[in-house]
């Protein structure tokens, strides 16, 4: 299964320009044994992943009655905190959650990729 | 007719409801392990166990009714994919941990994963108060008509949980299968909590007239009961079926002509001694432990007391305080002081329960079970005054008519006393 794991700097994870230098290279090592520990995992790929601006830099687009309007993002308060995401092939979900307690102490919301028919 | 036919055909409904409470789980946990379709497997089953409530009465019972209704539901699971085939519809299927495989199929012994469904259904990723409605649907094969009763909602609701459930373990890719490394205690652990919560909500008064919902707290033991037996030697396990077993032992004893009959004026010849028994050899020996296992075995240990005392007055409360005090540094629970403060009351008098109280009073200010308490040790202190507003406010918030009825009678004595 294709897994969507979205990382948000909510609980005990600052964001990141928030952190030191020390704690910005602890960070980058935390998300490099990820990689690792990805890798060396039999049936789990790393198909994707990147840091996200934050939420100062969201641009919103809503469409209402056919008129697309643009504002300031982003779109909802929590959407504010995402740092991140991993796209992952993993066999089942049991195996995402314990890949990712490798991760900085993020709170991450684990979603299914719905196959396109 | 032969006599062999007679007696087959005059019993084959009480062989199909014996065969029903004992295996439906086993069954259906090797059919969701083979055909990896959780959504059709538990149709097929239901199916199965239909058509041979058409059939044995006529054909007679099967020398092995197990594997008929197992044969009959797999064939049915089988045409449905066929069906699903020429469609061109492919359905998505149960994950399952890597390298893990259905128990093999054998003869006459089909095997059993009935582990792993309970897992499943227990999952942490699935909403709590679905857990346990899935675990009784799955593996004890309750109907979701009876499951909506004891849960107090419309089966709709409880058929669109148990849906939404199902469609979640499969599209979120919950697997079958072992938990990864070290992590069964913890699921475990996780499942046992999952149990004595439906237990404690056939015995937690809810709003209306129906003081406990017995059913469903002998339903979650017939669970634990179950998962005992699968995993005889985890800690957690034993203690959390001793622990319901003693508690539900009580059940004949605590309601009479529709009031709660409180644990001193209890009957304890109504209590269920067998059970109390088993409890007791469950937890024998069982040793010290560490975080839920040992939370259990604490409880356990508390309920045991009052279940060998064989008075009221020979409750040796001196040892429940002790206990309670263990489980009050292990949880911090304002609740596990209450109860502290009650057992210390009874073992060293009403002020020293009374100063326990103090501690929880911002931190249970509006629980009724604070203000019953309360009520009861002002009372024993003559401190009318705080016992009859504290009583008043246990009243205002409690929503069970019986418990506020119990309560009602209690501040009636109380006036009677101060006249």
């Amino acid at each position: 299964m294709k897994y969507f794991v979205l990382l948000a700097t909510m609980g005990e994870m600052p964001s990141w320009e928030q952190l030191t230098p020390e704690q910005q290279e602890a960070g980058m090592a935390q998300h490099v044994a990820f990689d690792e520990a990805c890798a060396s995992r039999p049936g789990v790929e790393m198909l994707g992943g990147e840091a996200l601006g934050d939420g100062s830099m969201a641009t919103t687009l809503r469409t209402r009655g056919g008129e697309v309007t643009v504002t300031d993002g982003p779109f909802a308060e929590t959407a504010e905190q995402i740092g991140g995401y991993y796209v992952l092939e993993a066999p089942d979900l049991d195996t995402v959650i314990e890949l990712c307690k490798v991760l900085p102490p993020y709170d991450i919301d684990i979603r299914p990729v719905l196959d396109t028919p | 007719m032969t006599s062999t036919s007679a007696r087959f055909s005059t019993h084959p409904e009480r062989v199909l409801d014996d065969v029903h409470r004992a295996e439906w789980g086993r069954l259906l946990s090797l059919l969701v392990a083979r055909t990896r379709r959780l959504d059709l497997a538990e149709d097929a089953l239901a199916e199965a166990f239909a058509r041979a409530a058409a059939r044995w009465p006529v054909d007679g019972v099967p020398t092995n009714p197990a594997g008929w209704l197992y044969t009959a539901a797999h064939r049915h699971i089988v045409g449905r994919l066929r069906a699903e085939a020429v469609a061109g519809r492919k359905a998505h299927l149960l994950a399952v941990r890597p390298g893990w495989t259905p128990p093999e199929a054998a003869d006459a012994d089909l095997g059993d994963d009935r582990l792993h469904l309970i897992l499943l259904c227990c999952h942490p990723a699935l909403p709590r108060e679905s857990r346990s409605a899935l675990a009784l649907r799955l593996v004890i094969g309750m109907s979701t008509e009876q499951i909506a009763r004891l849960f107090l909602v419309s089966t709709t609701t409880m058929a669109a949980r148990l849906t939404r459930a199902k469609q979640k373990i499969v599209g979120a890719g919950i697997p079958l299968g072992d938990p990864l490394h070290d992590e069964l205690d913890a699921r475990l652990d996780e499942v046992c909590r999952t149990i004595y919560l439906a237990f404690t909500a056939g015995y937690t008064p809810a709003a209306g007239s129906e003081l406990v919902r017995v059913d469903l707290a002998g339903e979650a033991v017939r669970l634990a009961a179950v998962l005992h037996q699968l995993v005889p030697d985890a800690a957690q396990v034993r203690a959390m079926l001793a622990l319901v077993l003693l508690q539900h032992s009580r059940r004949s004893a605590r309601e009479r002509d529709g009031r709660l009959v409180t644990l001193d004026e209890q009957d304890r010849s109504t209590w269920h001694h067998d059970e109390i028994d088993a409890a007791l050899s469950l937890i024998a020996g069982l040793p010290t432990g560490e975080g839920y296992a040992e939370e259990l075995r604490l409880q356990t240990l508390i309920a045991a007391e009052h279940a060998t005392a064989p008075t009221a007055n020979a409750t040796d409360w001196a040892a429940i305080a002790g206990h309670y005090a263990a489980l009050e540094v292990l949880t911090g629970s304002a609740i596990v002081r209450l109860n502290r403060a009650v057992a210390v009351a009874e073992a060293e008098g009403a002020p020293a329960g009374l100063a326990l109280l103090a501690d929880v009073e911002e931190l249970l200010a509006d629980d009724r079970r604070l203000a019953a308490v309360r009520g009861e040790l002002s009372a024993r202190v003559g401190d009318l005054a705080t016992a009859k507003a504290s009583f008043q406010s246990a009243i205002t918030l409690s929503t069970n008519e019986v418990e506020r009825s119990h309560l009602r009678s209690r501040l009636a004595r109380l006036d009677d006393a101060d006249r």
